[in-house]
């Protein structure tokens, strides 16, 4: 690269550092000459990747998936328009409701393990204020192991056999043995507390660095007060979260709502469908159907799902932007 | 007005420019929920230190345990690891536990493959990620804004429910004929680089850059690649790092996607592998391939505590 001063680009340095001084801010380009000299090719050449792979793998899918929905297509023939055909063929699946169902059951579930858990071991870690980094290390190391390895392992942990290593624990508390993955009763708790081990780290560190945020000021007022601990948890810190957790709520449904590697990998939505989830059967119909792929009916059930997704991300960024400013 | 934790110092902890701590130190905190007056109390003492023990325990069983008991089982023979999985010691150890799964199992084929999709799917991610977050921050086209939305715009579609679609274009895609991207690391590659966060969190740090270096590199004649490549860049390894490890993270953990476009077990990865031989191998040796599957991830993250537990903080933005 040579030192010497490019015309356009000294120009327009020149303008962006005195915006005052030079009302329009750019001229528009006469001709290709003056838009490629005025730096236009470079800022194309920077901006060819992401245009590229986002064209390609996320705005033609988002409307292919649209246009999908609406038709008839396997791979083989020409693909047919059929209406809203595929989402009458979708609603009226007997599945569609189980699905649907245990889709709510795992959220639920989750939210009643996996939200309150990480909160209580998060305050307790900082008040506990020693060693932060080795407990910090300790609650995040079950995140960092693979997903598929953390469902292969809790399967080993859940045999139903009373030898098995669950069982075994609750054979010392004398407790009977449970069949885990095996009946349709405890199929999805089992895989609901497998999803929370996997993910309450994370819950954890994001909650210790806003329990940081908590002014201390605050306690010394509510200590002033006369209050006692319980207080000052109930009416300081988690008021002052309140933000993070809704957040953290959002995140977690949005997440519940998309399940697929647990029942995937635990039961394959068995035993008798108790754990077949939404995204289960999009799966089932687009790549396990002995007729050949139903891309339609799978994209017409995507697309229901990510207008609920959509909704939920939408008032995530509504929320964020809202407490940020 | 009350300093409520906003969204943004939750998910941007400490990236500053120079990597300097955040503002409020840890030790400058002097305080938490129990005061010192609080702590006199004998109740309080004796509660607090059952509450410490606690967590200690609870932390871990549920944290170290589950690995421990992988990393036992993976050298202890299958019977006893069926018939008595808690015992501490086993009958016997089985070394050749490791180098069957290894061997056998081709347990080094997948982990290499691993490898390739991980540091392929970050090089795209950077690529993508620092040349569109430039362009967008520093060279601003007139068109910028238009794009900007588009790209935030897919944030709100979850990749998940674009899992048909996206297959049928790596099964055909565009403008290559015939060709199919199925079984090419491409199809992996390419999709995960098509991520609107880490152009969010990259545009973001950009534009926090200050301008004046930019001005300067200009005057004293550095063109668009030069600003990039010498200044900008090398101002922006935080952010950098959280995106790599973001990048790495994700294509190790990921799971249906390969399984859909790699349906060749030679090119597959480990996270694909693993449920598939499960059925065809004995107990000890599938528990010794977990082990080692476990082995790298775990020990990234013992080696580089401090990224991953800042970029954990980041974490919650990307589930959505």
């Amino acid at each position: 690269m040579t030192i010497t001063a490019k015309p356009p680009a000294a120009a327009q340095s020149a303008v962006e550092s005195a915006p005052a001084a030079t009302p329009p801010r750019r001229t528009r380009p006469r001709n290709l000459r003056t838009w490629v000299r005025g730096g236009g090719l470079s800022t194309l050449v920077f901006l060819a990747p992401m245009l590229v792979v986002f064209a390609i793998f996320s705005w033609s899918p988002i409307v292919q998936s649209i246009i999908m929905s609406l038709q008839k297509t396997n791979l083989l023939d020409a693909p047919t328009w059929v209406g809203l055909d595929n989402f009458v063929t979708v609603l009226s699946d007997p599945l569609l409701g189980t699905a649907i169902l245990n889709t709510l059951y795992f959220a639920a579930l989750a939210l009643l393990f996996g939200f309150p858990l990480p909160i209580l071991v998060a305050v307790l870690m900082s008040e506990v204020r020693r060693a932060k980094g080795f407990y910090s290390a300790l609650a995040y190391l079950p995140v960092v192991v693979p997903p598929v390895v953390a469902v292969l392992l809790w399967k080993v942990f859940y045999d139903a056999s009373p030898t098995g290593l669950f069982n075994t624990v609750l054979g010392w508390f004398g407790l009977p043995a449970q069949p885990w993955l095996q009946s349709s009763a405890t199929a999805m708790p089992s895989l609901v507390l497998e999803a929370t081990w996997a993910g309450a780290g994370g819950a954890i560190i994001i909650y210790l660095a806003a329990l940081l945020s908590v002014p201390p000021e605050l306690y010394d007022a509510a200590e002033v007060d006369g209050a006692s601990i319980w207080n000052k948890i109930w009416h300081v810190t988690l008021p002052q979260l309140r933000g993070i957790l809704f957040i953290m709520l959002i995140l977690q449904v949005i997440a519940t709502a998309q399940v697929f590697l647990e029942p995937f990998l635990f039961t394959g939505g068995g035993p008798n469908n108790a754990t077949v989830t939404v995204l289960l059967l999009i799966y089932r119909y687009a790549f396990q159907n002995s007729l050949g792929g139903d891309y339609g009916e799978a994209t017409a059930l995507s697309v229901m799902l990510a207008i609920v997704l959509a909704l939920l991300s939408w008032l995530y960024f509504r929320l964020t932007n809202r407490w940020s400013s | 007005m009350t300093t409520t934790p906003t969204a943004r110092d939750i998910r941007l902890p400490r990236l500053s420019l120079k990597g300097r701590r955040a503002t409020r130190p840890d030790d400058a905190r002097d305080r938490g929920i129990v005061s010192d007056f609080d702590g006199k109390k004998r109740g309080v003492r004796l509660g607090m230190g059952g509450v410490h023990f606690v967590l200690f325990v609870g932390l871990v069983v549920a944290g170290l345990g589950p690995l421990l008991w992988l990393a036992k089982s993976a050298v202890t023979p299958t019977q006893d690891t069926l018939r008595q999985p808690l015992a501490l010691w086993p009958n016997g150890i089985d070394w050749a536990n490791l180098q069957s799964a290894w061997v056998e199992v081709h347990i080094d084929q997948y982990f290499w493959n691993t490898i390739v999709i991980a540091a392929g799917s970050w090089l795209f991610q950077l690529l993508v990620a620092t040349t569109a977050g430039y362009a967008l921050s520093v060279l601003r086209p007139k068109y910028g804004p238009v794009l900007n939305g588009a790209i935030l715009a897919t944030m709100f579609i979850p990749a998940v429910v674009l899992l048909v679609p996206l297959y049928l274009t790596i099964v055909n895609p565009p403008l290559l004929g015939d060709v199919s991207l199925l079984n090419n690391y491409l199809a992996v590659w390419l999709p995960a680089a098509a991520n609107a966060f880490n152009i969010l969190l990259v545009k973001r740090f950009f534009d926090a850059l200050p301008r004046e270096v930019f001005e300067a590199a200009r005057t004293d004649g550095a063109g668009p690649f030069r600003l990039f490549w010498s200044i900008v860049l090398p101002m922006s390894k935080p952010i950098l790092g959280v995106v790599s490890v973001f990048a790495i993270i994700a294509a190790w953990k990921d799971f249906l996607w390969p399984m859909l476009v790699l349906p060749d077990p030679a090119v597959q990865p480990l996270s694909v592998r693993l449920p598939a031989v499960q059925g065809s191998i004995e107990l000890d040796v599938f528990l010794a391939a977990l082990a080692i599957s476990t082995l790298i991830p775990v020990v990234l993250f013992l080696l580089f505590q401090g990224v991953f537990l800042r970029s954990a903080g980041l974490g919650g933005a990307v589930k959505g």
